[in-house]
C-alpha cells in the first residue's frame, strides 16, 4: 500500500509539472488531504446604498412634548379658563391649526357633588369656555366638539377638595 | 327558596311591631321599611290553600306589598280557601276590617290560577274577587295584581304593586340598566356597558326605556325596546345629549342639548325625526319633564343665578319660576294629578327630597338624607322613589307623599342609582 500510494503521488506531481497537457491515467483515485481553509471575510458592500426614511415626530406623541398636557382645571363653581390652562389651550389651538384633518373632543367634568344631569349642563359649560377660547384663538368650529361627562367619569375616586378639585376640568380628547 | 326565583327580598317592619322578620341571605335587594301609615287598616291575609304548588307564596307577598305601602296592619290567618266559609264575628272580634282568602291551582299547561276574594267583616259581605291566570314562572305577578285589587278596594287608590322599576348599578367599572318589579324583586338586566348610563325614563306604555348612554365618549339619547332589544338613537347632536323625558301620549321626547352651545330642552320624535327648541335662554335649562297632561314642559334653569325649576308651555314660551325657596332645586317631577311637584333641593351643603303643593306653594322635607338625587313618582302618586347614599354605597329610597313611611333598597354590592318608577303595567 505504501508503495503504491507513493506512486501515484509521484504521477500526480508529473502530471501537474507537465501543466496538464498529458492526461494521465490513474489506476486508482489518490487520497485527498484536505487542508484546513481559512474563510476570507466577505468584503464591505460598498456599491448597495442604505436608504433612510425621514419620519416627522408627531409633536402630539412626543410625551414630553407641550401637547402631552390636556387638562385644564376650573375653581370651583366657575366655568372660566384659569391663567394656568391658557397655555394648554394656546398649544393645542396652534397644533390643531397646523393639522386641519385632526380634530377634538373637550369633555367637561364636574366634581361629585349634585345632581347628574345638572351637573352634565355645568360640565358643558366648563368644555364650551375650552371650545370658545380655541375658536377665538383661531381654531376651526370643525375641528372641535364641546361634551361633557358631568360627574359620571371622575379621575380622582376621592370625596374631598383634593379630589373634586382634580375633577373639575375639561380634557382635550385627540378623535 | 327556589331556582325561579333568582332573588328574595327581606323586610323589616320598624316602628308597627319593633323587630325584624328574618330576611334572607341571598337576597340582591334588600328593602328596609319605617313609619307608618296615618290610620292604618288592620287586615287579615290568609295563606292560600295550595299555594306551596307554586314556586313563589302568593300570600307572602301579597302581605309584602301592603305591608310595604304603610297603609295596612297585617294579621295572619292561617290558610283559608277563597270556597271556605268565613266567620266574619271572629274575624270582626280580633280586630280585622278585612278578611282576604284565596287558593292556588295549577293547570295541565304549567299555568296557574290564583283565586282570591277580599271580605269585609262589618258589612259581613264580599267586597271584591278576582281569578288571576299567570305563566308558569311569573306566580308573583297574579300577587302583586291581588295587593293592587285590595289596596284600591280599601283605599280608593289604585295599586302600583304590579309596576316595575329602572336603575343603573355601577360594579366593578361596569354599568347596568336593570329593570325589577317594584318590590325590587325579579331583576333583570337590559344594557350592560363599560361606561356610564344615566337618567332612564319609562315610554307610558312600559315597554321602552330611553337613557343616556356614554358608550360614544359623549352623551347620546337612545330608546330600548325592552321587549324586542332594539335601539334607536333619538338624540346625537354635536355636543351632549342627554334628560330625555316622554310625552305622556309616547310619540315625543323632551331632552336637554347642547348643539348651539349650551344647554337648553329641545323636542324630538320618538324615532329621532322632527327635532326642535323649546326653551330659550342665554344659561342653562335642562332636566325637561312633561306635565300628565302634556300641556306644559317642567325643568332646571340657571337663568336666575341658582339653579330653579321653571314651568313653560310644551312649545315654549314664556317660563314662570315654580321654586322660590333655597338656592338649588333641581331634578322637578309632576305627579300625575298635576298637583304636587317633587325636586332636590340643596340646603345647608345637603341635597335633599322635598315636594312642592302648587296649590298652596307648601313646601316639605320628605328625606332626612344628605345626598339624595333622581326622584321618581309611583304612578299613583302615592309615593316617591328616590337615589341616597347609606355611608360610601349609593342605594334607593321610596317615602310615601305624606313623608310617613319610608323604604330603603340596597343591593347586595355596588351602587345603585338612578331610579325611576315606570307607569301602570297594560
Amino acid at each position: 500500500m505504501r508503495k503504491i500510494s507513493s506512486l501515484a503521488f509521484a504521477i500526480t506531481t508529473a502530471a501537474i509539472l507537465s501543466a496538464c497537457s498529458t492526461p494521465v491515467k490513474v489506476a486508482e483515485p489518490a487520497p485527498v488531504v484536505e487542508a484546513p481553509v481559512v474563510q476570507a471575510p466577505p468584503a464591505a458592500p460598498t456599491r448597495t446604498v442604505a436608504p433612510v426614511v425621514a419620519t416627522v415626530v408627531d409633536p402630539l406623541d412626543d410625551p414630553q412634548g407641550v401637547l402631552a398636557k390636556r387638562s385644564v382645571y376650573f375653581d370651583f363653581n366657575s366655568y372660566v379658563v384659569r391663567d394656568d390652562g391658557k397655555a394648554v389651550v394656546q398649544n393645542h389651538s396652534d397644533y390643531l391649526q397646523k393639522k386641519p384633518n385632526r380634530s377634538i373632543l373637550i369633555q367637561g367634568n364636574t366634581d361629585e357633588r349634585g345632581g347628574a344631569e345638572y351637573n352634565l349642563a355645568l360640565g358643558q359649560k366648563r368644555a364650551e369656555a375650552v371650545r370658545k377660547a380655541m375658536t377665538t384663538l383661531g381654531v376651526p368650529e370643525s375641528q372641535i366638539e364641546a361634551v361633557s361627562l358631568g360627574k359620571e367619569k371622575p379621575k380622582a375616586e376621592g370625596h374631598d377638595e383634593a379630589a373634586w378639585a382634580e375633577n373639575r376640568r375639561a380634557d382635550i380628547v385627540y378623535k | 327558596m327556589t331556582t325561579m326565583k333568582t332573588l328574595t327580598s327581606s323586610l323589616i317592619l320598624a316602628g308597627l311591631l319593633g323587630g325584624a322578620l328574618a330576611g334572607s341571605a341571598q337576597a340582591q335587594i334588600h328593602i328596609e321599611i319605617s313609619g307608618v301609615g296615618n290610620n292604618q287598616i288592620p287586615i287579615a291575609i290568609a295563606s292560600f290553600a295550595d299555594e306551596n304548588l307554586a314556586p313563589q307564596q302568593v300570600s307572602a307577598i301579597i302581605r309584602a306589598d301592603l305591608e310595604r305601602s304603610g297603609a295596612f296592619q297585617i294579621m295572619d290567618a292561617g290558610t283559608i280557601s277563597d270556597t271556605a266559609d268565613v266567620d266574619y264575628n271572629a274575624w270582626k272580634a280580633r280586630g280585622a276590617a278585612a278578611v282576604v282568602v284565596g287558593s292556588v291551582q295549577q293547570l295541565a299547561n304549567g299555568s296557574f290560577v290564583v283565586r282570591y276574594k277580599l271580605l269585609d267583616t262589618v258589612k259581613q259581605a264580599k267586597i271584591s274577587q278576582l281569578d288571576v291566570m299567570t305563566a308558569p314562572q311569573y306566580p308573583r305577578v297574579s300577587a302583586h295584581k291581588i295587593a293592587d285589587d285590595i289596596y284600591l278596594k280599601l283605599t280608593g287608590v289604585r295599586g302600583a304593586f304590579d309596576t316595575r322599576i329602572a336603575y343603573v348599578t355601577e360594579e366593578n367599572r361596569k354599568f347596568k340598566l336593570k329593570v325589577a318589579d317594584a318590590d325590587g324583586e325579579n331583576i333583570q338586566e337590559a344594557l350592560s356597558s363599560p361606561e356610564p348610563i344615566i337618567s332612564p325614563s319609562w315610554s307610558p306604555d312600559g315597554t321602552k326605556v330611553a337613557y343616556v348612554s356614554f358608550e360614544q365618549r359623549k352623551p347620546v339619547v337612545y330608546v330600548q325596546n325592552l321587549i324586542t332589544r332594539a335601539r334607536v338613537v333619538v338624540a346625537n347632536e354635536k355636543g351632549s345629549n342627554s334628560a330625555p323625558s316622554w310625552s305622556p301620549d309616547g310619540s315625543k321626547l323632551a331632552v336637554a342639548l347642547s348643539k348651539d352651545g349650551h344647554t337648553q330642552v329641545y323636542v324630538v320624535n320618538a324615532d329621532g325625526g322632527g327635532l326642535h327648541r323649546v326653551s330659550n335662554s342665554a344659561g342653562i335649562d335642562t332636566e325637561p319633564q312633561w306635565s300628565a297632561d302634556g300641556q306644559s314642559i317642567y325643568f332646571s334653569s340657571d337663568r336666575s343665578g341658582g339653579p330653579q325649576i321653571y314651568r313653560m308651555g310644551a312649545n315654549g314660551g314664556d317660563a314662570q319660576r315654580v321654586t322660590f325657596s333655597g338656592n338649588y332645586n333641581i331634578s322637578p317631577r309632576i305627579s300625575s294629578d298635576g298637583k304636587t311637584l317633587a325636586y332636590i333641593s340643596q340646603r345647608d351643603g345637603k341635597f335633599q327630597l322635598y315636594v312642592l303643593d302648587l296649590a298652596s306653594s307648601q313646601e316639605t322635607r320628605l328625606s332626612d338624607t344628605t345626598n339624595d338625587q333622581s326622584p321618581s313618582f309611583s304612578p299613583n302618586g302615592k309615593y316617591i322613589m328616590y337615589a341616597t347614599q347609606a355611608g360610601q354605597r349609593k342605594s334607593l329610597a321610596v317615602v310615601s307623599v305624606d313623608g310617613r313611611v319610608k323604604q330603603r333598597l340596597t343591593a347586595q354590592a355596588g351602587n345603585i342609582k338612578e331610579p325611576t318608577w315606570g307607569p301602570f303595567m297594560q
